[in-house]
């Protein structure tokens, strides 16, 4: 316990603000990617001809490892927080645009047809009937999507952006374990934390009157997010 | 609020028009139904007086203005629309899907709850048991008539119902149709129907409408199809009801009475209790229509059914598929007034009473003279 | 630097990356027919595999290193349990997914359950079996560029020497066959399960 202590009063001056800034490049990219996403897959929808082009184009930019991603940008938007966030924001959209593309199309056509003959507009058809019908299958996709900019935004510590990965990189060239360490866990429990928080947004956004089918699907991994 | 076809057509690029210069008139109060082969028309002409599809040409009013003139959204919800898949939104409960139309009306939550009350009466749900429940949880026959009512909320002057009984048991059907002409007696709303069973179009249409690859091809109230059908192929569509009016009796369906159907209960468990045609005799079916039991009383308190004596549905039904001969002795021997009848799948689908068999035997004791 | 860097470069990050994947893939296709009549084993490995799948690379990377040393070996590691959950989660899913009309026929021919298992439910699971093969490679090619920091080899070795000696060329020089690689392998392994999917589907 003491050996906690010690850790703390030595790294925890560190362990703060690049966590601070880890969250910031987490938080920032994965909001921007959900404001461009979210919209676009709507939009998607109403194309489904436009659909398979974008989501293939945006998933070969998810097979480019986040490494080489980060190295052939730089020649192009340089180095630092804000070439970070730009990859970061571009890495986020694949799983957001392909949950809410996928999630708005599987709404019983049969209800939008119901709506429809009742009188209801096709932005009350969206707010009322297709997002909160397909809500589930979108946070699905955000905590995809913030689980693994976790992990990208190790990288970005490469190219100048900070965060946890500053420590990891320094644990490993100084081959100080204890500075490792400082970096690894803490990233890894931010991920696990993300990840089990927006768990529970899922749930939380899942109508009562479906809560029994939603819960027992299962994500079927088809799609690559690179780490 | 009548509703008028004149020369209405709908073509899709590159096919045979789905409706081909129809034209037809809908009366104010009438129920009319539109019933022809798969592929008919019926569904598009149907879809087209709330523009869900549009007509290619000419022109259709309701109560002498041209629907052009609306602007769809209002004209659609100055309609109600009833489908056979429900299309109740799972996400809400019965008592926010029946309401939905006049949320978006701004009507004050007073208004908007007293309807909903009003309207599960109508139809002998309970508000407090079925208000709050979603969809999933109710049988395919409550959905429906949830269905329905939705379709009345507003309290519109025109309803289309597209098919709406049309994926349920057969008792169900019955009941719902039952219910269907009660309210329209009461309500007397322009009612366009669309159905392929033509017993379900013989029991409620005031006129039907036979279509045949998108043409008009007779329209008449029932007896007038029966007795002037004007060629082969309508015959051929009305069938068994030709030969009904014409032969002696030799099917238990000719002297069954399936009127006046009335849910005593639902049960809270699923399934619930009916009776038919005011006889003192009580049915208790499971949501499949399958009979469960009979009994000859009514217990003391409204909840007490599970404490009343129920025979055994086996020993006392009788099968459609039955002789008229066998029934009649059943009838005569036996004790009781009335006996249940129930198809292949053992589900309810009438009764027979002594008084229904003698007047059938007179009827044809005299047809057979004449 | 010249060409044949490059190749043997190339050939030393497939090389990681398939030994890593098969191993791992393999572990996690045997856990799946392993768990499949076994709900809740299944679940438990699924949240488990789930779990490691959510650390991050370099954090996995790190730990490994702590516990294998500099060099290849937590870059194999790390890339075989990585490779778990996708082979896993595929494998049991498409397992499940076949429709019992199958099934059915096959008991009813007299087939024995490993009879039904070979030439029915695995032909019938083998595109979506495949998908999951193609993730935990494509995911692998990845991970395998950050092997650099733990001492492993591979085309992450051009990357990261690029970045920090400001050449441009050496940086590409590893970024651009990695990329290739990940597109190429993605691509190919696509167009296979949709063609696999069609001759299966039209059985």
């Amino acid at each position: 316990m003491s050996w906690l202590a010690d850790f703390w009063s030595t790294y925890g001056s560190q362990i703060l603000p690049a966590l601070g800034q880890h969250l910031i490049l987490v938080g920032v990219a994965l909001a921007s990617g959900i404001i461009v996403a979210v919209p676009l897959g709507i939009i998607l929808t109403r194309f489904p001809r436009w659909s398979s082009p974008i989501i293939a184009v945006v998933s070969i930019i998810q097979t480019i490892p986040s490494l080489v991603f980060f190295a052939l940008l730089i020649p192009i938007i340089g180095i630092g927080l804000q070439p970070a966030l730009l990859v970061l924001f571009l890495y986020s959209l694949l799983p957001i645009l392909r949950n809410t593309y996928i999630g708005v199309r599987s709404v019983d056509p049969t209800l939008l047809d119901a709506s429809r003959g009742q009188g209801m507009t096709s932005w009350e058809i969206l707010y009322m009937v297709e997002l909160p019908l397909s809500a589930p299958i979108i946070v699905a996709g955000i905590r995809l999507a913030a689980i693994y900019l976790v992990s990208w935004a190790t990288i970005a510590a490469l190219i100048g952006a900070g965060g946890l990965g500053d420590l990891i990189f320094s644990g490993i060239d100084s081959e100080n374990t204890n500075l490792l360490l400082a970096g690894a866990i803490p990233t890894a429990f931010l991920a696990l934390i993300i990840g089990f928080v927006f768990g529970q947004v899922r749930r939380l956004v899942t109508p009562r009157g479906l809560r029994a089918e939603v819960v027992t699907k299962r994500d079927l991994r088809t799609e690559v997010v690179v780490g | 609020m009548g509703v008028k076809f004149e020369n209405v057509t709908k073509m899709y690029p590159g096919a045979r028009p789905a409706v081909n210069d129809l034209s037809l008139e809908v009366q104010s109060g009438e129920l009319m139904v539109l019933i022809g082969p798969s592929g008919c028309g019926k569904t598009t002409t149907l879809r087209m007086i709330n523009r869900l599809e549009e007509p290619t040409g000419g022109t259709i009013s309701i109560d002498g203005r041209d629907i052009e003139s609306y602007d769809p959204i209002q004209l659609r919800r100055g309609i109600g629309y009833a489908i056979q898949q429900t299309g109740l939104l799972p996400h809400m409960t019965v008592e926010q899907n029946i309401e939905l139309v006049p949320k978006l009306l701004k009507w004050d939550e007073k208004r908007r709850h007293e309807r909903t009350r009003e309207l599960l009466e109508m139809v002998a749900m309970d508000y407090g048991t079925f208000a709050h429940r979603y969809p999933r949880q109710l049988s395919g026959g409550q959905q429906q008539r949830v269905g329905v009512l939705r379709a009345l909320a507003t309290d519109p002057p025109v309803i289309l119902m597209d098919e709406p009984f049309g994926a349920l048991d057969p008792l169900s059907r019955e009941v719902l149709q039952t219910e269907l002409k009660r309210l329209q007696a009461k309500l007397q709303k322009t009612i366009v129907f669309v159905t392929h069973d033509i017993d379900e179009a013989m029991r409620l249409g005031d006129r039907i409408a036979i279509l045949r690859d998108g043409q008009l091809l007779q329209v008449g109230t029932p007896d007038e199809l029966i007795r002037t059908p004007q060629d082969d192929f309508i015959a051929k569509f009305i069938g068994r009801f030709l030969v009904l009016s014409k032969a002696p009796v030799d099917s238990v369906q000719q002297f069954m009475q399936t009127v006046a159907v009335r849910i005593q209960r639902e049960l809270p468990q699923g399934g619930r209790i009916v009776q038919i045609a005011d006889v003192p005799l009580w049915f208790w079916i499971d949501d499949e229509g399958v009979l469960q039991g009979v009994a000859g009383e009514v217990p003391e308190g409204a909840d007490q059914w599970n404490s009343v004596n129920w025979t055994n549905g086996d020993a006392v039904c009788v099968r459609e598929t039955d002789s008229p001969d066998e029934v009649f002795g059943r009838l005569a021997d036996e004790e009781a007034e009335a006996l249940p009848v129930v198809d292949e799948g053992h589900r309810l689908v009438g009764i027979v009473t002594r008084r229904s068999a003698i007047r059938t035997l007179s009827g044809a004791l005299r047809r057979v003279e004449a | 630097m010249n060409l044949s860097d490059v190749g043997l470069l190339t050939l030393e990050h497939l090389e990681l990356v398939i030994v890593g994947t098969f191993f791992g893939g393999l572990a996690g296709f045997l856990l799946a027919i392993w768990v499949r009549r076994r709900p809740r084993w299944a679940a438990s490995f699924l949240g488990l595999a789930e779990v490691i799948q959510t650390i991050p690379g370099i954090a996995l990377l790190a730990f490994l290193l702590l516990a294998l040393g500099l060099g290849n070996p937590p870059v194999y590691v790390a890339l075989a349990l990585y490779a778990i959950l996708p082979v896993l989660s595929n494998t049991y899913e498409g397992l499940q997914g076949v429709d019992p009309v199958y099934l059915a026929i096959g008991k009813g021919m007299g087939m024995t359950p490993g009879q039904i298992f070979r030439q029915i439910e695995l032909p019938i699971a083998f595109p979506v079996i495949l998908a999951g093969l193609r993730v935990a490679l494509v995911t692998s090619i990845g991970i395998a560029t950050i092997g650099v920091f733990v001492g492993g080899g591979g085309l992450g070795v051009l990357i990261f020497r690029g970045l920090q000696t400001i050449d441009i060329q050496t940086m590409l020089a590893g970024a651009i066959p990695a990329a290739l690689l990940a597109i190429v392998l993605e691509v190919g392994l696509s167009l296979l399960e949709r063609r696999l999917a069609r001759a299966t589907a039209s059985k």
